[in-house]
């Protein structure tokens, strides 16, 4: 009798009890949300699918194998119209690569520049800084790229006038034209010296700091590796009978033939989003460097360092780790931005797969590739950032 | 409780409310497919889908009147239906609206320059016969450049806009022609416009008469040109329901008979002395023959096609009036001259 009064009470208590344990409510809310989000996923696929279905749409991914049939206009890699869909798409992935690649690189050097300029003490230098970043960062991205492509265009001369530049070079508004490269036999070797003197610096860097540290003595590794790098593959170039020879741009009926060519979409929109980019990398790196206490410098002055070894090794590295998370987001939004490419013609990866979109009607495995291109660009991009943050990161003792 | 009733009856009414709309569309598109040229008669009016502008087609001018090589049909099919060309209405309609206006009956011809093609003549329920304009995806370039053919366009670097199917045919074209060139991809044909005109690109491509229309755009018109190839077929006609044959036959016959007539020499000035003095044939197509039946067999008067003629005008006249070389256009006959000049404009005999 005790014992079923206690069984026939015990659930009940409990029961209250679970409600009121916040670790119950807390498991019971979490697999409520996992259940509603994997609901919520559901219902859209089988939606998405029943609808595939009911417009008479292939789904899958099978269509990359397809031939394209579309030509594109900037390619870093061999295609032609008789390539298939999934190289089409590589072609996209590595003109937008490429554009964020140097996009990032001029961006954060400017920026830089711009950021330090804004807290120099020269008026004029400090006016400008200013004047730029409230220019560039004020203006939608999109407008900055037609400001460049519009303003590349009217200023460069039509292909039958064009500039000459110097060592074979030509400038017009098709692009800009200069003589390819053709490596003779060996070349290899040049690239192995590159390395092996590149592989020598960081060893005498090493050494030399180490020697330092040990001795106090300072070794002028900066010019010695400049040397080893420079004179090692020229040696070798020599070395080897100079295997080297140029294909120049010769003019042809409409434009110049032969040679390499930078077309003005990629120079535009690379410096579009560069000096758009600048502008906000500016103020991070003005807040990064304002934010370091003033008693750094002054503690740094009372020491007797100089100016410059001041602003290299105390200031700068306390301000590093304020701008490199936010440095993050720019680079990250740079390299989204290059998603407008398509309206000045640069056959980015949206631009290419829009194309594709319109062709072959399969529009849920285009944005689901999109997607995962742009996510795994960021995340890359982030994980290095964070390595570097890490690396960056005051090491308090 | 209570709300589960409301939200019930809330079904229950949206369920009626749809099922009345979608039986009123189709009493509407039946009744109107049944006997259009009764309804358009006792409307007193015939409604025809037009363009939102395209210059030379159906663009409305700075009066806000409509004209055009497709608006001078519509005006052709209410002088053969009332004997009066001013007797007809225009609904401007974008491409993507187009369909579903002639699809519910909101049209009752479509002359809304419409590729003709065997999706739109079979799963969307048309049906196309006549074709006023031929058109094809061609080449626009600067006369400075000396080029004749599309063939010497080798290296050329080509504007177009992204996504159509003129991207393909360009591909294609070159590529079986073994050329090269270099594509300058837009997403709208402003940006390639623009880009063509700063001299970006050598040539422009997109359908023909959107070539004129565009090339009218430009800083310097007079210094661009039109190639000679069309590269892909873009047969332009009038569209309209499956189902009523006397419809589709009289919107056939009064471009066969602005054909004919510009076959037989008959114009809009000359037409009352060819009534009188023309052959037998001529005098047979203008109902001046004795004991004709040829109208009235259509549903229409027997001085269908004279009207049509004094009021509008014979192809030749329409086209050069609209698009030809008096026109802002100057586009040349080519393709769409008549099967005795050349060109692929041909009437049925009229007997």
């Amino acid at each position: 009798m005790a014992g079923d009064a206690l069984s026939s009470g015990k659930p009940r208590k409990s029961f209250s009890s679970l409600i009121y344990d916040p670790q119950a409510r807390g498991i019971f809310y979490q697999v409520v949300t996992v259940a509603s989000v994997a609901l919520f996923v559901w219902i859209i696929t089988q939606n998405t699918i029943h609808n595939l279905e009911k417009a008479n749409i292939a789904s899958g991914f099978g269509f990359l194998q397809g031939r394209a049939g579309f030509d594109i206009g900037q390619q870093a890699i061999e295609y032609t119209s008789d390539s298939t869909y999934g190289r089409a798409l590589l072609v996209g992935l590595l003109n937008t690569l490429q554009v964020a690649f140097f996009g990032i690189i001029t961006a954060t050097i400017l920026g830089f520049l711009v950021g330090i300029a804004r807290l120099s003490h020269n008026w004029l230098l400090a006016k400008l800084a200013q004047a730029y970043v409230e220019i560039f960062r004020n203006i939608p991205p999109l407008l900055v790229i037609f400001f460049w492509y519009k303003g590349v265009i009217a200023i460069l001369p039509q292909a039958r006038d064009s500039v000459v530049l110097p060592l074979g070079g030509f400038l017009n508004n098709r692009g800009l034209f200069f003589p390819k490269a053709i490596w003779g036999e060996g070349s290899w070797m040049i690239v192995a010296a590159l390395g092996v003197a590149i592989a020598a610096s960081i060893v005498i860097f090493k050494w030399a700091r180490a020697r330092q540290a040990r001795t106090g003595q300072q070794f002028k590794s900066g010019w010695t590796s400049l040397g080893l790098i420079i004179l090692l593959p020229a040696a070798t170039f020599l070395a080897l009978g100079a295997p080297l020879t140029f294909d120049y741009p010769v003019a042809g009926r409409f434009n110049l033939s032969g040679g390499t060519s930078i077309g003005p979409e990629f120079i535009s929109l690379y410096l579009a989003l560069s000096f758009y980019t600048a502008s906000f990398i500016a103020e991070i790196v003005r807040g990064g460097i304002k934010a370091v206490p003033k008693g750094q410098t002054e503690a740094a002055n009372a020491l007797g360092l100089r100016a410059n070894i001041i602003t290299r090794l105390v200031v700068v590295p306390q301000a590093m780790r304020i701008i490199i998370p936010p440095l993050t987001s720019q680079f990250l939004n740079l390299t989204k931005n290059s998603s407008l490419a398509v309206a000045v013609g640069f056959a980015d990866i949206v631009a290419v797969g829009g194309t594709m979109l319109n062709q072959t009607g399969q529009a849920v495995e285009i944005v689901a590739i999109w997607l995962v291109i742009y996510l795994s660009l960021s995340l890359t991009t982030a994980l290095f950032m964070n390595w570097f943050n890490a690396k960056m990161a005051l090491v308090e003792r | 409780m209570l709300k589960n009733k409301q939200t019930k009856v809330g079904k229950m009414k949206k369920t009626i409310l749809s099922a009345a709309i979608g039986a009123a569309v189709l009493g509407l598109a039946s009744a109107a497919s049944a006997a259009t040229l009764a309804d358009v008669k006792a409307k007193g009016f015939v409604t025809c889908g037009g363009s939102n502008g395209i210059p030379g087609f159906s663009n409305p001018n700075d009066k806000g009147e409509w004209s055009g090589i497709d608006i001078d049909y519509c005006r052709g099919i209410a002088a053969a239906v009332f004997g009066d060309a001013s007797k007809f209405k225009i609904v401007a309609l974008s491409s993507k609206d187009r369909f579903p206006a002639l699809q519910s009956g909101e049209v009752d011809v479509l002359t809304r320059n419409t590729t003709w093609t065997i999706s739109r003549d079979s799963s969307l329920g048309f049906n196309f016969r006549t074709v006023n304009y031929y058109d094809g995806q061609g080449f626009l370039v600067k006369k400075s450049l000396n080029v004749k053919s599309a063939l010497e366009l080798s290296g050329a670097a080509v504007c177009v806009q992204q996504g159509t199917t003129t991207e393909l045919n360009l591909a294609d074209y070159f590529k079986a022609n073994n050329l090269k060139y270099n594509p300058v991809v837009f997403e709208k044909e402003a940006d390639a416009t623009s880009a063509y005109d700063s001299g970006r690109c050598d040539v422009y491509t997109t359908d023909q008469s959107g070539l004129y229309a565009i090339r009218l755009k430009l800083k310097n018109p007079d210094e661009n040109e039109v190639l000679p190839e069309v590269i892909s077929k873009e047969p332009l006609g009038p569209a309209v329901r499956q189902g009523d044959d006397q419809w589709f036959d009289i919107v056939s016959w009064v471009h066969y008979a602005m054909v004919n007539a510009e076959e037989f020499g008959i114009t809009s000035k000359n037409v009352d002395e060819m009534k009188k003095s023309g052959g037998p044939d001529i005098k047979r197509m203008l109902g001046a023959e004795e004991g004709t039946k040829i109208g009235t067999d259509l549903g229409l008067t027997n001085d269908w096609a004279y009207n049509i003629i004094k009021q509008v005008g014979n192809y030749g006249e329409v086209f050069e009036r609209n698009v030809g070389p008096s026109s802002p256009l100057k586009i040349k006959r080519g393709i769409n001259a008549l099967w005795t000049k050349g060109g692929l404009q041909y009437g049925p005999p009229i007997r």
